[in-house]
């Protein structure tokens, strides 16, 4: 594989005034390669769109050297650069009387002559950026009255048509609805792949960068970054350490992040059906301690589902219910914690 | 596939069919210009003089050609220059009501001009005033200076507050800080300096002499000239300082650049013409909504097309046959330009838009 981008011990950070400066991370020693995407995780604050701004020219590194193609990102001129690495920052620019094509066109910029023309090759290359983001048919429309997602799209398409072996993102996922990030993803996956570009994007959306990403680079205030792939993160715990918060943990089994509330009442589920799982969820999200049935003492509170009625059967107190829906039974049992009395006379039992 | 060339070329077919128009509409407001004042010539009389032939009457070859015509030409250039320096200056603070006027540029320019003529007491003469004071080329550079100060101030500011309103409303602040100075100046100032300002203040483009045409013509001509050549680096700067530096343009230094010439631009015509309202903020969004894009390629000489006849349209009815002598142009420029730009707020959907 090759390696796109090497840092070795770099230091970013920001030059305050009086000279000093304030050192975010130091001795970072990270590698990008072609054909990868990596995410950059962290809460807000860790860090990662100076990384990002330090990697892109932006901003100067606070020390250590960070090399593109073997070659140190200071000995790039600013026309060398545009031709290495293209970026989507987190904001779009909002430029009127402007269509999607002329969007995109500015990825060729780097390229063309003094005035800017484009040539013939360049409107191919354009074309081909707008297909594989798939907006061919946005071409015409005027950039303002696109939504977000497509605002997204059509800075990656800017980037695409750029050319560059080296791609930043900076939050491409941020303010968009759930298709609208997978969608994204996917599609800087097929380029990361099929163009062997090397991929680097900031998100919050831990659970869709699990999937994503073929390396993470973890950070944190004050913590080293931590690198490597997916599933041996979660393994070994570091992902976990990362986001580990007073309410939230990680569930390595699941590779969800769950929110603990404080346990109203434990309550056993017994079997396996896929109904069961959702009620978990939703007794979970009630405040209710979930166990699963462990073979000893008959419990107190139990729930089963009855696969030939398609109910949930609730046995509680030595009466059994039945209950069609989850909102049902969790309508009774949160009854009938209030007022006991109730739990004699259920007034929804199913057939 | 080959449908995207073709719209580009439908486009570009309109574009030059639009430019053709405007154009035309400039040489004939061209011709009014001059044909038209104060003094009736006929029309037979007026073709003579244009063709080179001249005329029986000596006093109209002379109203023709050594008033009405550098005036026309003045007004033409004028009226680019500040279309030109407000579209810079639009595309620099990504502001859509940023202009010379708007932001204290003028006002810099006005201070430069007040401090010499009545602070140092440059020497201004009694009957053909003007043309002295205009020709004074200590003048000039005073006011061009105000202008890049004033710009660089608004440069910094606008570094540090990346927010437009903030650099708006502290461009206007300036503006009045400086008015405030000159007011000062004015305070202290002998009543024949402050005549001159004060009428120099109401805008005119028939201060520049034949004599003086030249020079001013090729400063204007050279920065227009200079401003078609950044088209590039300011498309890529409608984007922000950062996506334009990664399209591989040396932002601080275009930005630079950008300063310089919009200085240039509104600091000559404001020491010549007095500080002229409105256009710089309006001309360009007459451009970008007449061609539907906001390509600098096209808008550039879109903005000097424009701005040129917009400037002839004013300069035409402050001079309309009828009244004894010529209106104050900045009266005309406020209230054609005032409107327009009520309406560009009005009408605009994209007034999110940053420029």
């Amino acid at each position: 594989m090759n390696c796109v981008l090497k840092t070795y011990d770099l230091s970013i950070g920001y030059h305050l005034k009086r000279g000093e400066d304030k050192i975010l991370h130091r001795n970072i020693g990270l590698d990008l390669y072609g054909g990868e995407i990596t995410c950059l995780l962290g809460p807000n604050g860790s860090g990662k769109s100076t990384l990002i701004r330090t990697f892109s020219g932006f901003q100067a590194a606070l020390g250590g050297d960070l090399l593109i193609n073997e070659k140190s990102l200071n000995q790039y001129s600013a026309k060398e650069l545009s031709k290495v690495l293209s970026v989507v920052l987190t904001e779009h620019p909002v430029v009127g009387q402007m269509n999607v094509f002329s969007m995109v066109a500015f990825g060729r910029s780097p390229y063309t002559g003094f005035l800017g023309k484009l040539a013939k090759e360049d409107y191919h290359i354009i074309e081909k950026a707008l297909e594989n983001a798939g907006i061919t048919e946005l071409r015409n429309r005027q950039f303002q009255s696109l939504s977000d997602g497509e605002r997204q799209k059509v800075f990656i398409a800017k980037s695409l048509a750029q050319e560059t072996p080296l791609m930043f993102l900076d939050e491409p996922t941020a303010f968009l609805d759930f298709p609208s990030k997978v969608e994204i993803l996917q599609l800087l996956r097929k380029t990361a792949w099929e163009q062997n570009k090397a991929i680097l994007l900031s998100t919050h959306d831990l659970n869709l960068a699990l999937q994503f990403a073929d390396k993470i680079w973890l950070m944190g205030q004050d913590k080293p970054i931590v690198t490597g792939v997916p599933e041996d993160l979660v393994l070994s715990g570091k992902f976990a350490n990362y986001f580990d918060h007073k309410n939230i943990s990680f569930d390595k089994t699941t590779g969800t992040f769950t929110f603990d509330a404080a346990t109203k009442q434990a309550i056993v589920v017994s079997g396996q059906h896929i109904k069961l799982d959702w009620l978990k969820k939703a007794l979970h999200r009630k405040g209710f301690e979930v166990l699963n049935e462990n073979g000893g003492s008959e419990p107190l509170t139990l729930v089963r589902f009855n696969l030939e009625k398609d109910v949930f059967e609730l046995k509680l107190d030595n009466s059994v219910n039945g209950f069609n829906h989850i909102e049902e039974l969790i309508e009774f049992l949160l009854g009938g914690e209030s007022n006991t009395t109730s739990l004699a006379t259920p007034s929804r039992s199913g057939s | 596939m080959s449908s995207t060339p073709k719209t580009i070329q439908f486009e570009e077919k309109h574009r030059w069919l639009k430019m053709g128009i405007i154009v035309f509409l400039g040489m004939v407001f061209f011709l009014l210009n001059i044909a038209l004042g104060s003094v009736f010539i006929p029309f037979k009389e007026f073709f003579k003089i244009v063709f080179g032939l001249g005329s029986d009457k000596l006093a109209w070859t002379n109203i023709v050609l050594n008033a009405r015509l550098p005036q026309a030409v003045t007004a033409l250039l004028a009226g680019a220059a500040l279309g030109a320096g407000g579209l810079m200056m639009q595309t620099l603070f990504r502001n859509p009501l940023a202009g010379p006027s708007v932001l204290g540029v003028s006002s810099g320019a006005s201070l430069g001009v007040a401090i010499m003529i009545l602070f140092l007491g440059v020497q201004v003469g009694n009957i053909n005033m003007f043309s002295q004071f205009a020709g004074n080329f200590s003048i000039v550079i005073a006011a061009i200076v105000g202008a890049v100060m004033v710009l660089l101030l608004i440069g910094m500011l606008a570094g540090r507050f990346k927010n437009n309103t903030v650099v708006l409303v502290m461009g206007i602040m300036i503006a009045y800080a400086v008015s405030a100075i000159v007011g000062v100046l004015q305070f202290y100032s002998l009543k024949e300096d402050l005549q001159t300002f004060v009428i120099w203040g109401l805008g005119s483009f028939a201060n520049v002499p034949r004599g003086q045409l030249q020079y001013f013509s090729i400063a204007i001509i050279g920065g227009l000239l200079l401003t078609l050549l950044i088209s590039k680096p300011l498309n890529a700067m409608l984007l922000g300082e950062n996506y334009a530096r990664n399209l591989g343009v040396n932002t601080s230094r275009i930005r630079y650049i950008i300063i310089l010439l919009t200085g240039l631009l509104t600091a000559v015509v404001t020491a010549y013409c007095g500080p002229i309202a409105f256009l710089g903020l309006a001309v360009p969004h007459l451009s970008r909504n007449f061609f539907k894009t906001s390509d600098h390629l096209v808008n550039i000489p879109g903005v000097i097309l424009i701005g040129g006849l917009m400037a002839l349209v004013c300069n035409l009815i402050a001079r309309l046959p009828g009244y004894d002598g010529a209106l104050p142009i900045n009266a005309i420029t406020s209230i054609m330009g005032a409107p327009v730009v009520i309406w560009i707020i009005i009408k605009r959907t994209d007034f999110r838009a940053d420029v």
